[in-house]
């Protein structure tokens, strides 16, 4: 029966690639990108598996990236640790400090004889990553930097403009309320955008030590005047719902797409979730400046993850990797990747291409983010930070924040508390690193 | 007298309880005392570089102001879980005792939560109660009521409390009517004869004979509440705002798993592991004396 043939034959067939599978080298790569991305991942890996035969890269979808993060750390403590492994940027002390289970990209690409060319890459992305003598720690993937969202439609109906400093922002919130606006502004991942950003944007430093780069003894010191005026504002800005709290992380994106809040400040990467959820016209711009602080920004600080090697493995796997990190930064697929979710390219060249392939004429303002970390050259201030213990220091940042926006204490004093709480955690970092 | 017997040593007796003797020794003794090893350590993630701290870890907790609050809070969403889910699943399971037609059908309704998984159970409560597109806080606009959990931390609480104590009712409400089935028709029929109401009987008759049901149950749903809301907590609020929602075990998980402070986690897991075994022995010694089994 030709059908029993058929089976016969495809049977035939699977074992003769799960043969050729088994002569192939196996690179894992765990990663925390669910849904769409997670479908990318797999399709780069996909691509880079067809393009050679002596090795394959398996994307494993490992759940958020904590739980990415502390998976791998685990297998590493077990010795079942993957090649490849996917971390946001606030754990990049954490990895920095444990030196021997970390293989440094730009060591490994060197011992494996792959051509690395740093220069190809934007500064503000690779700054965060690089350690003090400029050497590449760990691979930049997706990054995306705070920009602020407008309801293009709901500005015009107020007859304001964009606004571009903080002045104008607070005038914007009093037109979009009073056109009828449920509220003026919103923003997530507070300490990120209000904090971090807030800092880099106006050349300041949030802690010393240049923010943490150039030792584990550093201190906050982002309880000044600068931000906590700012921050005073902005909760003086509740009377009225010129400013709405919508909750940490992403949590507040429901309140621009449903056409409440008129401006959001949050990551670049909400590109997509913002295409397909908003019926109206909307944009993106670059923060807004702060005129009493500095005359021109700075340049923004990204967030998103890099890739990071492990060790323990044979050197012809780290062979396969270089090949595959090459491949990934490659201006082809770093374009699509940058235009398919809204991370910033991570290579001048990617940049170019998406600009040549017409990208940003046909979506206006896609190139904010881009615009925004490569502004100025990255100071000591704006590079990045590295804070041990960060993930807890930003939440120490979200419960402070949380008592200001609820009245229960002023932007000082939620500073000055959440300074303090940090420096123990850092203190407490210090001390397990050494 | 008494006849003496010796019985042949046996190895049978011993192979019986070797079962659970070895599940207990790999599943509780081994990883309690790892946690107990672990609380003495400050380590950093990868565990490269070890020190031993004695009670260090101990003392910065308690010494810890937020690791204080989160100890009242704590016993505050217990009590108030345990409280609204056995007091709803005993007024449930009085009226449904007296059903006669369809019980199965309420029944079966009425225990549908509990096969509902904590963190689900959590996510249908965020959507209801999502301060921007949730059906709630729209109802209660409508009366003139803000609702912003992400802000106020009482809002946040209560949300938690009415999540945990909403899937725990249907296995209390499982529990007490069995409890209520069991009592002996002919005693509420007698007192049914002797003239007392639905209410009075309940109250008389058949609270006091399901006690023991009452007291196990407070256990039960005690232990639920300090740990297996941790799925609730996590997918509503993640222990915020402003730590309002903060409670012990959630405090063990962030710690531990997002801030990677292995020590410091292991030190709150055996304080918490102290305080059980004290609940439960107050339980045990004082609250069972009231029960008449």
């Amino acid at each position: 029966m030709t059908f029993t043939k058929t089976l016969l034959a495809s049977s035939a067939l699977v074992g003769l690639m799960a043969g050729a599978a088994a002569a192939q080298t196996e690179i894992h790569w765990w990663h925390a990108m669910g849904g769409a991305n997670g479908e990318r991942v797999d399709r780069m890996a996909a691509e880079f598996n067809a393009m050679q035969s002596d090795y394959v890269i398996v994307p494993t979808y490992k759940g958020n990236y904590t739980e990415t993060m502390t998976a791998a750390i685990a297998a590493f403590r077990a010795g079942e640790q993957p090649h490849l492994v996917q971390v946001f940027e606030v754990g990049t002390a954490t990895m920095m400090a444990a030196e021997g289970a970390i293989y440094p990209v730009e060591e490994m690409m060197a011992d494996a004889g792959e051509p690395f060319d740093g220069s190809a890459y934007l500064p503000a992305v690779v700054s965060y990553y690089q350690t003090s003598e400029g050497e590449l720690l760990s691979m930049p993937f997706n990054s995306s930097t705070p920009v602020m969202w407008y309801n293009a439609d709901a500005l015009e109906a107020a007859g304001v403009g964009v606004p571009s400093t903080w002045d104008e922002v607070e005038t914007a919130a009093q037109a979009l309320v009073d056109s009828g606006m449920a509220c003026g502004l919103s923003f997530g991942w507070q300490s990120w955008v209000m904090v971090e950003n807030f800092s880099a944007w106006h050349d300041m430093p949030m802690g010393t030590q240049e923010n943490g780069f150039a030792g584990f003894d550093t201190e906050f010191t982002f309880n000044n005047e600068a931000v906590a005026n700012r921050l005073q504002r902005i909760a003086d800005m509740q009377e009225g719902n010129l400013f709405v709290y919508g909750g940490r992380r992403g949590d507040s994106l429901p309140l621009f797409t449903n056409g409440e809040c008129g401006m959001w400040m949050n990551s670049s990467a909400y590109y997509g979730s913002i295409v397909a959820q908003a019926e109206f016209e909307f944009g993106q711009t670059m923060l807004p400046l702060d005129t009493d602080l500095a005359d021109a920004p700075q340049n923004s600080i990204i967030g998103g993850a890099t890739l990071w090697a492990l060790r323990g493995h044979e050197a012809a796997e780290y062979e396969g990797l270089a090949q595959f990190l090459t491949y990934l930064s490659s201006p082809e697929v770093q374009a699509w990747w940058h235009q398919e979710t809204g991370y910033v390219p991570i290579t001048t060249a990617a940049a170019e291409l998406s600009a040549s392939q017409g990208f940003y004429d046909e979506n206006p303002g896609t190139d904010t983010a881009g615009q925004q970390l490569s502004l100025n050259a990255p100071t000591p201030n704006s590079r990045g930070i590295r804070f041990g213990n960060f993930v807890q220091v930003r939440d120490v940042i979200n419960e402070e924040l949380e008592a200001l926006w609820a009245g229960d204490q002023t932007a000082a004093e939620a500073l000055d508390n959440a300074v303090e709480r940090g420096n123990e955690l850092l203190r407490r970092f210090e001390r397990s690193a050494n | 007298m008494l006849k003496r017997v010796h019985f042949p040593a046996s190895l049978l007796p011993y192979l019986l309880v070797a079962p659970q003797v070895i599940i207990t020794l790999i599943f509780f003794i081994w990883p309690a005392s790892q946690a107990v090893y672990q609380s003495f350590l400050i380590e950093d993630a990868f565990g490269f570089s070890t020190e031993f701290v004695w009670f260090e870890n101990f003392e910065y907790l308690l010494q810890n102001d937020h690791y204080r609050d989160s100890f009242g809070r704590t016993i505050f969403f217990s009590a108030a879980v345990a409280f609204l889910s056995m007091s709803f699943a005993l007024i449930l399971a009085g009226f449904a005792d007296r059903v006669v037609r369809g019980s199965t059908a309420y029944r079966t309704l009425l225990i549908w939560p509990y096969a509902v998984a904590p963190v689900l159970a959590g996510a249908l409560f965020l959507f209801m109660f999502n301060p921007t597109i949730g059906i709630f806080p729209y109802l209660l606009e409508m009366v003139g009521y803000d609702w912003n959990h992400y802000l106020n931390g009482g809002q946040a609480m209560f949300l938690v409390i009415i999540a945990a104590a909403w899937k725990q009712v249907a296995y209390n409400f499982l529990f007490y009517l069995a409890a209520m089935q069991s009592i002996p028709r002919s005693i509420i029929e007698a007192a049914a004869i002797d003239g007392a109401g639905p209410t009075r009987r309940f109250a008389t008759i058949i609270f006091p004979l399901i006690s023991p049901t009452t007291f196990f149950l407070l256990v039960i749903n005690a232990v639920y509440a300090f740990f297996e809301t941790f799925g609730i907590i996590h997918a509503v609020t993640q222990g915020g705002p402003a730590n309002s929602t903060t409670t012990l075990v959630y405090k063990v998980y962030n710690d531990g798993f997002i801030g990677l402070d292995l020590g410091g986690s292991a030190a709150q897991s055996v304080i918490l592991m102290f305080l059980v075994i004290v609940m439960t022995v107050i339980q045990f010694r004082f609250i069972e004396k009231r029960v008449q089994y």
